[in-house]
């Protein structure tokens, strides 16, 4: 039956062609009559023709295969499917997109067919890219590898210590084992020489790319520590208000981020799309400011002065903000992060740097710069520090202290906005999104030493960066519980922050 | 929109009042003004019953059945549709003339994610309101925590969720996995020729009871498949974690060379952060694929799914499991949300615990009419062994160990949220609560032995 099948397949496919117009050689019907062969009963028969389908590596041959693949037994399309994979691998080599070609010579460097190498070779000589290139390099190494040729094996090891390559040591190691064996022949015991050599290599510069690797996360996690705490700082802070409902302040901004999108999504061309996101800063600024305004105007100014009331008060509003989020916007909220903050660059090998905290890393800058402009270089920035620092002399020289509290805690609240924006790029858009971050929030804002912006910088770098430290070794559980031991240490030991306020002012 | 959700539990509530305060002399005829009552109120919670459900309703005793499912709170996001489903079914029910004869009546209860909160709430539904079955709990610690109250009073769970097994009692149908239905036979496909012949797992989890027991289980499984302890990496993150970059790098650290791949039973809100930091940091699903046993359709229709596809996960029945009964159950389930209003309307979609919540139901219904009773100890072994059709196909109650016999399926996420089926197990899966690997000496019988035994 499925010789039959094979067979008529094999007919009506060369009628194809000949129908088709283009001109046969002699190669060609010899491709025709492998391609019959691919969907014999007979697996030796099969495997036969795979294997001259490979030597030849005839890219243009995917879409008949898939044709062939489509309607044929279990069996042939297991046979099938690794033969179509490499064409279609070989073929993305020549794609314009880089990640398909990286990705394509990835596959082939696992795919364990020596006769890729070529392929690859070819590719790497006209590859622009320095990281496909590298890719395509270490791929042909690794293929290298299975050599049996043990000059070609040593070539390939040195190449893959030169690359650094981290993909290469598994294999490695393997050969290592077997040169260590009581009958390894003198070749193999050179090989593994050589090997061992490759490996130091390789393990020395992984220790580097992990340490920078780390440090870039502790700047990462600091950076979005200091975005959240940003808000808080202004608002606990120089305002001693604590609001238990920022971190909802911060989810006010995530949705409106969302709901941006969702309104570029409706309204405008999909070519405009991923400016949504740049245009969604403004928006849940505002309306992050707007909720803190209604919030203070309504709640929190019956409130100065009692912080126990003011912070049973405003949990009480998370609480309904909370679920009033639940209640309308369900869950089918999701942020997609534009084209250009998506996915990473690589800057050396082993270290890849995602564009999303490299984004949040220079907004957290940006977003420091602005604070201190408008707090110590604007007319409204004077104001507030005269207030915060007293309140009645402020009143006494005609500043309305009334207002000054509630654009305070409106742009407080505003930079919670940001905050709430900046986080749909790492994390999710939901209800409970505040409740996930207020903590770690008060705890920067509080190590950092209330009122003191400079205390909460590097409250948050010191926290962050420990973090980072810690987490490698403990893993993320008892890392985060050391670092909740350290900061209850520290406050021990200092009980008023880092930059502690002096003068007449503390209290 | 789920403002309605007060009206739908009220019209009970001042029927069983009337009941408590009834006075004894008086007591048959408030009784039955309470019950008449009852009636009018499951005919306004049905709404599209109209007259004849209400004489009906008044004319026989309406069956109490527990709703148990958080509606507030971190796992309302998951549990609030399995509440719908389990009043869709009895919907269904009622409509078609309900159990013998007599109507459905659903006490729907909100623990609000709170652990302490079920216990209490678990106590109201049998000591307060008697109902005759529970339908409820998602996470391990809810279910941990209700289990003293439904054994103490002899009441009767059903719970549809997949979790860590180790657990035999006498009141609990566990319609969800084992994890000899879905855990094991996930990694088996993974080691298998087909799945792609991994050598490295990256067991990664949210630090809890189902994780924890679950990479127990898988790791002394892949010991006695001679995978090297070397090459078994175990590791978790607290609840709500959000910063995942460390762990994606010594994943791409752990998978250099290919071999590597990740057993996910990372929960809730972690996800997205971790499938996010997974895409960014250039790791691909070709390269170390992530298997979860906790992402399913319902999650993911929430989620960008861009970082997902190709990712795999392992249940026992997917929104595309293609059979007349499933084409049917999607639809109704659509229309059913669209029709009451809930959120999302007909962009809901099934899932592996809706499906198994919702032929619970009918497992019980099954059995009522069998046993002719509702009694918890009649109906209980009317239970074993009994089959249903359910959306996924047939299923069958194990005959001695409250578990189900269920299919196992490994699913690809596809970029609409969907999966696409890629390995499914030849026939039913029978459930072993005590694991193989873990506990070899142990059994689950509730017929020939008192629970658990020793082999």
């Amino acid at each position: 039956m499925m010789i039959v099948l094979g067979r008529t397949v094999a007919v009506l496919s060369f009628l194809l062609v000949m129908f088709s117009g283009q001109p046969q050689s002699i190669a060609g019907e010899g491709i025709e009559q492998t391609l019959g062969q691919i969907t014999s009963e007979d697996e030796s028969v099969r495997d036969a023709a795979v294997r001259s389908l490979i030597e030849q590596g005839d890219v243009s041959l995917v879409p008949r295969l898939e044709e062939i693949r489509a309607d044929a037994s279990r069996s042939i399309r297991q046979t099938i499917k690794p033969l179509i994979d490499l064409l279609k691998n070989r073929g993305k080599l020549a794609s314009p997109d880089s990640d398909v070609r990286r990705s394509a010579a990835t596959d082939l460097g696992t795919s364990g067919k020596p006769v890729a190498i070529q392929w690859l070779n070819a590719a790497a000589a006209n590859e622009q890219n320095k990281w496909v290139r590298y890719t395509m390099e270490e791929s042909a190494a690794l293929l290298k590898l299975t050599s049996d040729d043990p000059s070609i094996k040593i070539a390939a090891i040195e190449k893959l210590g030169e690359l650094r390559s981290e993909n290469g040591v598994p294999a490695m190691k393997v050969l290592v084992e077997a040169g260590a064996g009581a009958e390894a022949t003198e070749s193999q015991k050179r090989v593994a020489t050589a090997a061992v050599a490759s490996i130091k290599d390789i393990v020395t510069w992984g220790a580097w790319s992990n340490a920078i690797e780390t440090v870039f996360r502790g700047i990462s996690l600091s950076s979005i520590l200091l975005i959240m705490s940003l808000g808080l700082a202004i608002v606990f802070g120089l305002m001693g208000v604590i609001n238990m409902a920022h971190g909802e302040l911060m989810m006010v901004g995530a949705y409106a981020t969302f709901m941006t999108q969702e309104a570029f999504k409706a309204f405008l061309p999909s070519t405009m799309f991923d400016s949504y996101f740049l245009t969604a800063l403004p928006v849940a600024f505002l309306a992050a400011a707007g909720f803190g305004l209604l919030l203070e105007a309504t709640v929190i100014r019956f409130l100065y002065g009692r912080p126990l009331e003011t912070m049973l008060a405003t949990w009480g509003v998370s609480l309904v903000l909370m679920q009033a989020a639940r209640v309308y916007f369900g869950d089918l909220t999701s942020v997609v992060a534009p084209a250009w903050l998506s996915g990473g660059q690589q800057v050396l090998v082993g270290v890849y740097l995602p564009y999303n905290r490299i984004f949040i890393i220079g907004l957290s800058i940006v977003c420091v710069l602005g604070i201190y402009y408008a707090l110590f270089k604007s007319n409204l920035g004077l104001r507030v520090r005269a207030v915060t620092q007293n309140r009645n002399m402020s009143a006494c020289l005609g500043i309305p202290t009334r207002k000054v509290d509630s654009y305070t805690f409106a742009f407080g609240s505003g930079l919670a906005g940001i905050a709430g924006w900046a986080l749909t790029l790492i994390g999710n858009v939901d209800p409970g999104l505040g409740q996930n971050y207020i903590v770690d929030s008060f705890m920067v804002v509080v190590t950092g030493g209330v009122g003191k912006l400079a205390g909460t910088i590097v409250a948050s770098l010191g926290i962050g960066g420990l973090n980072k430290l810690i987490e490698p070794g403990f893993g993320a559980v008892y890392g985060k519980v050391l670092i909740l031991v350290m900061v209850i240490l520290f406050l021990q030991w200092k009980p008023s922050g880092l930059f502690a306020m002096k003068g007449r002012n503390a209290d | 929109m789920a403002t309605n959700k007060p009206s739908e539990v009220t019209p009970v509530k001042p029927a069983t009042d009337t009941e408590a305060e009834a006075g004894p002399s008086r007591r048959e005829l408030l009784v039955k003004g309470g019950k008449i009552a009852a009636g009018v109120g499951v005919a306004a919670l049905l709404g599209n019953l109209g007259n004849w459900a209400l004489s009906y309703a008044a004319d026989k005793e309406p069956i109490k059945i527990g709703i148990l499912h958080s509606l507030s709170g971190t796992m309302a996001i998951s549990e609030v549709s399995l509440r719908d489903t389990v009043m869709m079914a009895v919907d269904e029910i009622n409509s078609k003339g309900g159990v013998m004869g007599r109507m459905i009546k659903p006490v729907v209860v909100d623990p609000a994610s709170n652990w302490d909160l079920f216990a209490e709430k678990a106590k109201q539904l049998l000591l307060q309101d008697k109902v005759s079955v529970t339908f409820g709990c998602w996470t391990s610690v809810s279910r941990k925590s209700v289990l003293p109250v439904f054994e103490k009073n002899n009441g009767l769970l059903f719970y549809p969720v997949q979790y860590e097994g180790e657990e035999c009692s006498r009141n609990v149908f566990y319609t969800g996995a084992a994890p000899n239905q879905q855990a094991v036979p996930a990694v088996d496909y993974l080691m298998s020729k087909e799945g792609g012949g991994f050598k490295k797992f990256y067991l990664l989890g949210t630090d809890y009871v189902y994780p924890r027991t679950t990479n127990k289980i898988l790791r002394a499984m892949l010991l006695a498949k001679k995978v090297p302890a070397a090459n078994i990496e175990e590791e978790y993150t607290p609840f709500h974690h959000q910063d995942y970059q460390t762990i994606v790098g010594k994943v791409k650290k752990f998978a250099a060379g290919g071999g590597g791949c990740v057993i996910s039973t990372i929960n809730g809100d972690s996800n997205v952060p971790f499938y996010k930091e997974f895409a960014n940091q250039g790791l691909r699903a070709e390269d170390a694929p992530i298997m979860a046993f906790s992402v399913a359709e319902d999650e993911l229709r929430g989620m960008d799914t861009s970082a997902l596809v190709g990712h795999l996960a392992a249940w026992n029945y997917y929104q595309s499991v293609d059979t007349p009964q499933n084409k049917k159950f999607v639809a109704d389930f659509k229309a059913y949300c669209k029709k009451s209003n809930l959120p999302d309307g007909d962009k809901r979609v099934t899932d592996d615990p809706i499906e198994a919540a919702y032929f619970g139901v009918y497992i019980w219904k099954q059995a009522v009419e069998k046993a002719a009773s509702i009694e918890v100890d009649k109906v209980r072994k009317a239970v074993y062994g009994s089959k249903f059709l359910a959306p996924g196909g047939e299923i069958m109650m194990d005959a001695a160990n409250h578990h189900t016999y269920r299919p196992v399926l490994i699913g690809e996420i596809l970029k609409d949220g969907q999966f696409k089926i890629i390995s499914r197990s030849p026939g039913l899966v029978k459930p072993e609560p005590w694991s193989e690997f873990t506990n070899p000496d142990k059994g689950c019988d509730w017929v020939g032995h008192q629970g658990t035994y020793q082999k």
